[in-house]
C-alpha cells in the first residue's frame, strides 16, 4: 500500500470523469502511472573514442543498468569523418566519434545487444548508424529481430532548430520512412523515431510552439509513412517524442497533458488510428539546458529540480536531468551525480510518483492545458492551410519559407528583449548578482582522442578490400535513383565493407544534394 | 522583426554605422545566440551582415572584404574555439584586413585570457546582456592588437 509520509494511506489516483489510462490520455497513460513503473532514469553519455565509451558503458552495466545511451561527436552528427577538415578540435569532444562499422564494434564490443536496449541520438546520418549497430550484431550472432533500442532519427526538427541536417528534406524524409518500413518489418523491438521538440524550444520557442511544431512533426512522419504503403497501426505504436521541461511550472505540466491529448485525438480521429497504442503520446523529457546560467552555476541545480518535478507532475515516461555546469562546459562525474540523485529525489522522496496526474482537476491546470491545446490547434490550421490539407506538406513549406526559423528566432528575442529589460528576473544574472562568483571545476578533453581516431580511421582504409567499398557505394547511388527502394539494405552492405560514414553520405550527396539554409535573422 | 512592447530600444549609431559580419564556423548548429545578437545589434543602429552556418574562416574573409566589414562576430559552443578563434584571427592577418573578431558563446572564464592573447578582440560569455555586446562590438575597432602595443605598457 502506498501511504503518505506520515501514514496516510493513497489511492492511485483522485477525482471523477476522466480517469488516467483512458482515451483521449490526457491524464496519463496507464491507470496506475509510476507506481506500476517508474519512469526510466536514462542518462544521456558519450566522449572520446569508442574504446573510452564502452569503457564507460561496462561500467554503467556493471552497476545494474540495462540501457544505453549515446551521445555522438559533431563529425558523426555531421556525416563527416574525422580527418574532414571540419572535424579539428571537434573528434570526440561532445560524443564518441565513429566512422566506420570497426569503431562501432568497439563502442559494444563484449555487450550482449539482446539484452540491453540503446538510445542512439543521431538524426541526419541515422540510416548508416543504425545500419553500423545492426552490422555489429549480427556479427557477434544476435540477429536484428532481437534487437531493442531508440534512434533519434527525426531530421525535420533538424532544418526548423538543431541544424544538423545533411540533405535536403525530401530526400532525408525517405530515408526516416525507409528506416520505419524497415524496422516495422524487421525490427519489432526498435522504436526507430524520437520525434523531439528539445531542439526546438533550446533554440528559443514558447511551450506551444513546442507542442504544435513537434507534433505536427510527428504528422508528417506518420502521412510520409502511410503514403510509403504503411497501415498507421501497424507502425504508430513505435513512434515515440521528446520534450522539453522549462521552468514555467505550470505552463510545462499543461504542455505535457495537451501533448496526450492531441496525439490522441488527432491519430483516432485524422488518421484513423484504432491499435490504443498508435493514440498514446510516449514521451521522454530532459530538462531545459538552455536555463541553466553561467552565473551562480549552483542554482541550476535548484531550476533543474523544480523543471524535473514539472516532467513526472506531467506524466513522462522517462527523463535526463541536466547538470548544472553545462552552461560552462560538458558536465563532470560529480555534476552528472548530482543531476542523476535529483531525480532520485523526487522519485522516492517527494511522493511525486505516489498518485497519477495529482494536478488534474486543478482549475489552473486544465485551463493551462486547455490553452495549450487552443495555441497548438491556431499553429496546426496554418501548417495545414500552407500543406493544403496535408501535414507532411504544410511541414516542408514552413520549412522552405522560413515560417518555423522564423518564429523561433522572434520568440527566443522577445525573451532575451524581456530579460534584458528587467521584465522577467533570472536569479544571478539579472537580479540577486554577486561579483564573487566561485569558478565551477570543469571538464575539458584534449586532442589525444583526434590523433588517435585519425590514425584508427587511416587503419581501416588501409585494411579494407577498397574494390568490395567502391562496389558497394555504387549499389547505394543506384538505389538512391529509385524512389521506391528501400535505402537500409544497401547501406548495411556497405557499413560492412567497412566504407566510412563520410563516403557513405557522400555517395548519398551525389543523388540527393547538399542542404544549405537561407541565411535569415 | 518585432520590437517589443514596452522595451526602450538600444541607443543608436552615429552617422556612419559600423558594420559587422555574424557568423558560424563548421559544424557547429547553435545559432539561437548568434540571430538574437544580430537583431541586438541591428536594435543599436549596426548594418549586420548575416552570413549563418556552416562558415569557413574563407567564406567570412570573403565577405568581409565585400562588404567592407569593421568588425567580426563569431558564435562558439561546440568547445571548439581555442582551436578555431585562432585560426579565424590568423586568416584575417593574412588577407592583410584590419578587422578586429569578437567571441561569443561558451567560453570558460579561463580560456578568455587565452584568446586574447591569440588576438581576439573581445570575448561575451553565456548571459552577456545586451549592452555589454554592443558596447564590446563598438569597441572593437579601436583596441589595440597585441602586436601594436606600445612598449611603455
Amino acid at each position: 500500500m502506498v501511504e503518505t509520509m506520515s501514514g496516510i494511506p493513497l489511492d492511485p489516483t483522485y477525482g471523477d470523469g476522466l480517469q488516467p489510462g483512458e482515451y483521449p490520455y490526457t491524464r496519463g497513460l496507464y491507470p496506475t502511472g509510476y507506481r506500476s513503473k517508474l519512469w526510466t532514469m536514462r542518462m544521456f553519455a558519450g566522449f572520446g573514442t569508442a574504446t573510452d565509451t564502452n569503457a564507460r558503458f561496462h561500467a554503467l552495466l556493471r552497476a545494474g543498468g540495462t540501457g544505453l545511451s549515446t551521445a555522438f561527436d559533431m563529425p558523426t552528427l555531421m556525416g563527416r569523418d574525422s580527418d574532414h577538415e571540419w572535424s579539428v578540435g571537434e573528434v570526440g569532444r561532445a560524443g564518441v566519434a565513429v566512422d566506420t562499422l570497426a569503431d562501432m564494434e568497439d563502442l559494444f564490443a563484449g555487450i550482449e545487444l539482446d539484452k540491453v536496449t540503446t538510445s542512439m541520438t543521431i538524426n541526419g546520418p541515422a540510416a548508416i548508424l543504425m545500419a553500423m549497430y545492426i552490422a555489429v550484431a549480427e556479427k557477434s550472432g544476435v540477429g536484428r529481430v532481437h534487437l531493442g533500442g531508440t534512434i533519434q532519427n527525426d531530421i525535420l526538427k533538424e532544418y526548423q532548430a538543431q541544424k544538423e541536417y545533411i540533405f535536403p528534406p525530401r530526400p532525408s524524409v525517405r530515408l526516416v520512412t525507409d528506416l520505419i518500413r524497415f524496422t516495422t518489418a524487421e525490427m519489432p523491438r526498435w522504436h526507430p523515431v524520437s520525434i523531439s521538440g528539445y531542439h526546438i524550444r533550446e533554440a528559443g520557442s514558447t511551450a506551444a510552439q513546442e507542442l504544435a511544431f513537434t507534433l505536427a512533426n510527428g504528422f508528417a512522419y506518420v502521412e510520409a509513412a502511410v503514403a510509403a504503403g504503411l497501415k498507421v497501426d501497424d507502425f504508430a505504436p513505435r513512434l515515440s517524442f521528446f520534450f522539453n521541461a522549462h521552468s514555467d511550472f505550470f505552463e510545462e505540466i499543461g504542455k505535457f497533458r495537451a501533448a496526450r491529448r492531441i496525439w490522441a485525438t488527432w491519430m483516432k480521429d485524422r488518421y484513423g488510428a484504432t491499435n490504443p497504442k498508435s493514440q498514446m503520446c510516449r514521451f521522454h523529457t530532459q530538462t531545459a539546458g538552455v536555463s541553466l546560467t553561467a552565473q551562480q552555476p549552483e542554482n541550476n541545480i535548484a531550476r533543474v529540480a523544480v523543471q524535473a518535478l514539472s516532467a513526472v507532475l506531467g506524466g513522462t515516461q522517462s527523463l535526463h536531468t541536466d547538470s548544472y555546469d553545462e552552461a560552462l562546459a560538458l558536465p563532470t562525474e560529480k555534476a552528472a551525480r548530482i543531476a542523476l540523485r535529483t531525480q532520485q529525489i523526487v522519485a522516492h522522496e517527494t511522493g511525486a510518483a505516489s498518485v497519477v496526474d495529482p494536478l488534474g482537476g486543478s482549475h489552473f491546470v486544465e485551463w493551462m492545458t486547455d490553452e495549450m491545446e487552443r495555441q497548438a490547434n491556431e499553429i496546426f490550421d496554418h501548417i495545414d492551410q500552407i500543406g493544403r490539407g496535408s501535414m507532411l506538406e504544410g511541414v516542408y513549406a514552413g520549412i522552405d519559407d522560413g515560417y518555423f526559423v522564423g518564429e523561433i528566432a522572434d520568440a527566443a528575442y522577445r525573451f532575451e528583449r524581456e530579460v534584458n529589460a528587467g521584465r522577467r528576473i533570472i536569479v544571478g544574472v539579472n537580479e540577486f548578482t554577486e561579483n564573487d562568483d566561485d569558478e565551477a571545476n570543469l571538464l575539458s578533453i584534449g586532442h589525444a582522442t583526434e590523433e588517435m581516431q585519425i590514425k584508427r580511421l587511416d587503419q581501416v582504409r588501409g585494411d579494407r578490400n577498397d574494390d568490395a567499398v567502391r562496389a558497394s557505394l555504387a549499389a547505394l547511388v543506384e538505389a538512391a535513383g529509385q524512389p521506391d527502394v528501400n535505402l537500409m539494405p544497401p547501406i548495411i552492405d556497405a557499413v560492412q565493407t567497412y566504407a566510412t560514414e563520410g563516403e557513405i553520405v557522400a555517395a548519398l550527396e551525389s543523388v540527393f544534394g547538399t542542404y544549405v539554409e537561407t541565411a535569415m535573422v | 522583426m518585432s520590437e517589443t512592447p514596452g522595451i526602450a530600444p538600444l541607443s543608436a549609431e552615429g552617422p556612419e554605422p559600423l558594420r559587422v559580419v555574424l557568423a558560424k564556423l563548421g559544424f557547429d548548429g547553435h545559432d539561437r545566440g548568434l540571430k538574437v545578437v544580430a537583431r541586438t545589434l541591428r536594435d543599436a543602429g549596426m548594418e549586420v551582415i548575416y552570413l549563418g552556418l556552416r562558415q569557413t574562416t574563407d567564406s567570412i574573409v570573403a565577405a568581409c572584404e565585400q562588404e567592407d566589414a569593421d568588425v567580426i562576430g563569431l558564435s562558439m559552443h561546440n568547445a571548439g574555439h581555442l582551436t578555431l578563434a585562432p585560426r579565424m584571427v590568423q586568416a584575417v592577418e593574412e588577407a592583410a584586413l584590419d578587422v578586429p573578431v569578437v567571441i561569443g558563446g561558451i567560453v570558460p572564464a579561463e580560456d578568455m585570457a587565452v584568446l586574447i592573447e591569440a588576438g581576439v578582440a573581445a570575448v561575451l560569455g553565456p548571459g552577456a546582456s545586451a549592452e555589454e555586446v554592443v558596447a564590446a562590438v563598438r569597441a572593437a575597432p579601436n583596441r589595440q592588437s597585441p602586436d601594436h602595443q606600445s612598449p611603455a605598457r
